[in-house]
């Protein structure tokens, strides 16, 4: 186990560190101590590693992550695992807004509550949110799956294209476009193996699908409003 | 009196409700949607046309055209990277986006770009190895979509350009009609084939000047900062864009007018939102100023620039490089005589087609039609805009010689006097024959 001390050495020489690891490397187990909510914590990482940082982080931690497996003992601020490609990002604690933003790739898990914005334009990741999430989650969502045990705010879904949302408790109100549909096998599979992946043990049958009517896809005068 | 013999009113074309308007009126009514198109703003605004230079004369002396060098080099990102773009000419190929563009004709910006030493950009859309492979310096856009946007194309770049926003449509995303989404575009894009795409219009995790430097710093922390990162923003209010581009930490300001041309976005918001570029850059050369940065932070203007004349001017206001875009899709072929019986199949004529949403460019630029694209041959078009680009630079340099200086960052304001008292308030030179600009201290 490696550990690094942000506070002593600086961001600069964590993500180089890190980043140095990128393409091959025997230590993969690094900690990082004294986070003190700095930013960009563990970008650009692109090789199979594990980061433990113990304790919360501000915006973008685990950016544009590749590979590496980031974990949280924390909560985070806004951003986290945003456009992350692959891998998996673990949050101990709570994420503030637009996590896992424009995410390709790989696994986010929040164990707490996610706020608003939370999947925003999500291009392929999968989020698995313990907790409950805020307003205008998976806003223009395309593709991936937004996994949430508790219960979503306003406007779930609005304008979202081809991302799955699975919610298992209430849903304030369903955004512009987004509708309840229906839960086939193929969906209850890959819950079933999301919330296993994302340690939660709640069951599939339990959780409701939501997704695009696709009334939205080509402009039509007579949906005007609900542009 | 026999009624043939009255004499008769001419009829008179109504100068509120002309043809072009009530055409307009007519095809929403028949429709019930907003005209959208390419391009930039096609009304009359104050211009570099609406300058001239003043030349030697006793008081400054020329320099000899052919052999007295003008230097024409520019280094951009001067400020934090640890590799700033160096380019020979200070002429730069603005962001447009594969998906808006043929494969060929992104190919074809690259190589004109890279033959003429200077860099291009990707758009909304990511990056193809196409086009990273043709251009010797390629800006990578980081735009509100991050369509196609993922961290091993992001250190791919030579630069990083952060889009705020676009002369054309300040405030407004962007529109990509599902006729122009072909296999290869959704797949970059993450969307099914054929359906419009909306690009928003603010980036979905950051919003404001505090959020934008954390961002940055994000990318140049994802970046090892390798790479200048410029910020983009369209022409309302640059002086406190400029200042807060700067705050954040961008290396290079993109300032874009409101002639500067779009993909496809509604008319109204072309022609009705934004400043027109030669309002833009005193005041954000006036922050860069301010916060004693001009030069160290460096400012690309765009939007409307044709000519050597127009680099030249832009550059005496105090911008450090300008970018292009429709004239670099003229060079190509866009609206060309050639293909005239086309586009009056398709309702236009030559110089007027903007329907480049549409997907039907005779031109083969802005399409994405595999056959209308082979019209261009990205090696003979490549060509073409590195002959112009070239021919702008001489032009430029003629310019600056005759007004006596050894660089074309010498060009000054002092070189310049307007013929329209509005030129004159807004790049702030005196209306020519006088010693007066509106607004200036002391009268
Ligand atoms: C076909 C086309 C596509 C464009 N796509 C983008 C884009 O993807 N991102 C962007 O920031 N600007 C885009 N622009 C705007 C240009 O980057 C630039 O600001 C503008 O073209 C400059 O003005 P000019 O056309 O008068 O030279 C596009 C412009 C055109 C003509």
């Amino acid at each position: 186990m490696q550990t690094y001390d942000l506070e002593a050495n600086g961001l600069r020489g964590l993500n180089s560190t890190l980043q140095e690891q990128n393409g091959g490397t025997n230590k993969t187990a690094w900690e990082v101590v004294n986070p003190k909510g700095s930013h960009a914590i563990a970008v650009g990482l692109d090789s199979p590693i594990d980061v433990t940082v113990k304790g919360s982080t501000g915006y973008y931690c685990a950016g544009m992550n590749q590979q590496a497996t980031v974990r949280v003992e924390g909560s985070v601020g806004p951003g986290v695992a945003e456009n992350m490609m692959s891998g998996q990002v673990i949050v101990e604690g709570d994420a503030s807004q637009y996590a896992g933003a424009t995410g390709h790739g790989g696994l986010l898990v929040i164990k707490g509550n996610a706020s608003s914005r939370c999947g925003i334009s999500m291009k392929g990741i999968d989020i698995v949110v313990h907790g409950n999430i805020g307003h205008m989650c998976a806003f223009m969502a395309q593709a991936g799956n937004l996994v949430v045990c508790g219960d979503a705010g306003d406007a779930l879904g609005d304008s979202c294209y081809e991302a799955r949302l699975f919610v298992r408790g209430s849903v304030k109100s369903l955004g512009a476009d987004c509708i309840e549909k229906e839960m086939r096998p193929e969906h209850i599979e890959i819950l079933k193996d999301l919330l296993e992946r994302a340690g939660s043990d709640a069951k599939p049958e339990e959780f409701k699908r939501y997704g695009s009517a696709r009334q939205l896809y080509n402009f039509d005068v007579d949906n005007a409003q609900a542009y | 009196m026999d009624n043939k013999n009255i004499p008769r009113t001419e009829p008179i074309q109504s100068a509120t409700f002309t043809n072009p308007i009530n055409a307009e009126i007519r095809r929403a009514a028949a429709t019930g949607i907003y005209d959208i198109r390419g391009g930039g703003a096609k009304r009359r605004v104050p211009h570099f046309d609406d300058l001239l230079f003043l030349g030697a004369s006793v008081s400054r002396y020329p320099l000899e055209g052919y052999r007295e060098k003008c230097e024409t080099k520019v280094t951009l990102g001067t400020r934090f990277a640890k590799k700033p773009i160096e380019l020979d000419i200070p002429v730069t190929i603005a962001g447009m986006s594969f998906g808006a563009l043929s494969g060929p004709a992104k190919e074809a910006l690259g190589r004109g770009a890279s033959a003429a030493g200077t860099s291009t950009t990707t758009g909304d859309g990511g990056m193809t190895p196409e086009e990273r492979g043709h251009s010797s310096k390629l800006v990578y856009q980081y735009l509100p979509s991050r369509y196609g946007m993922n961290p091993d194309d992001l250190r791919k770049a030579d630069a990083i350009e952060v889009v705020v926003g676009q002369g054309a449509k300040p405030g407004g995303g962007g529109m990509l009609l599902g006729q122009k989404i072909s296999d290869r575009v959704a797949e970059m894009r993450c969307l099914p084939k054929g359906i419009d795409q909306r690009s928003a219009c603010r980036h979905p995790d950051w919003t404001g000047p505090d959020d934008l430097e954390i961002k940055i710093l994000e990318l140049r922390e994802i970046t090892d900062w390798q790479v200048p990162i410029y910020v983009k923003v369209g022409g309302t209010r640059p002086y406190y864009d400029t200042a807060l581009a700067v705050k954040a930490g961008a290396d290079v300001v993109v300032l874009d007018g409101m002639q500067g041309g779009t993909a496809a976005t509604q008319d109204v918001f072309i022609e009705h939102v934004g400043l027109p570029t030669l309002a833009c850059i005193r005041p954000a050369v006036q922050a860069l100023q301010d916060l004693g940065v001009h030069r160290e932070v460096q400012l690309i203007v765009s939007g409307g620039i044709r000519t050597g004349a127009d680099v030249a001017k832009a550059m005496a206001l105090g911008a450090d490089a300008v970018a292009i875009g429709t004239a670099a899709l003229i060079a190509l072929g866009d609206n060309d005589p050639k293909w005239e019986s086309e586009y009056q199949k398709l309702g236009t004529t030559t110089g007027a087609y903007d329907d480049w949403h549409e997907g039907l460019d005779p031109a083969g630029i802005t399409t994405q039609d595999a056959e209308l694209m082979k019209r261009v041959d990205p090696v003979d078009a490549g060509r073409r805009l590195r002959n112009y680009l070239k021919v702008m630079t001489l032009e430029a340099q003629t310019i600056a010689r005759a007004c006596g200086h050894n660089h074309l960052h010498n060009l000054e304001p002092e070189d310049l006097c307007a013929l329209t008292m509005e030129a004159a308030a807004m790049a702030r030179v005196p209306l020519a024959g006088t010693d007066w600009y509106p607004g200036k201290a002391g009268f």
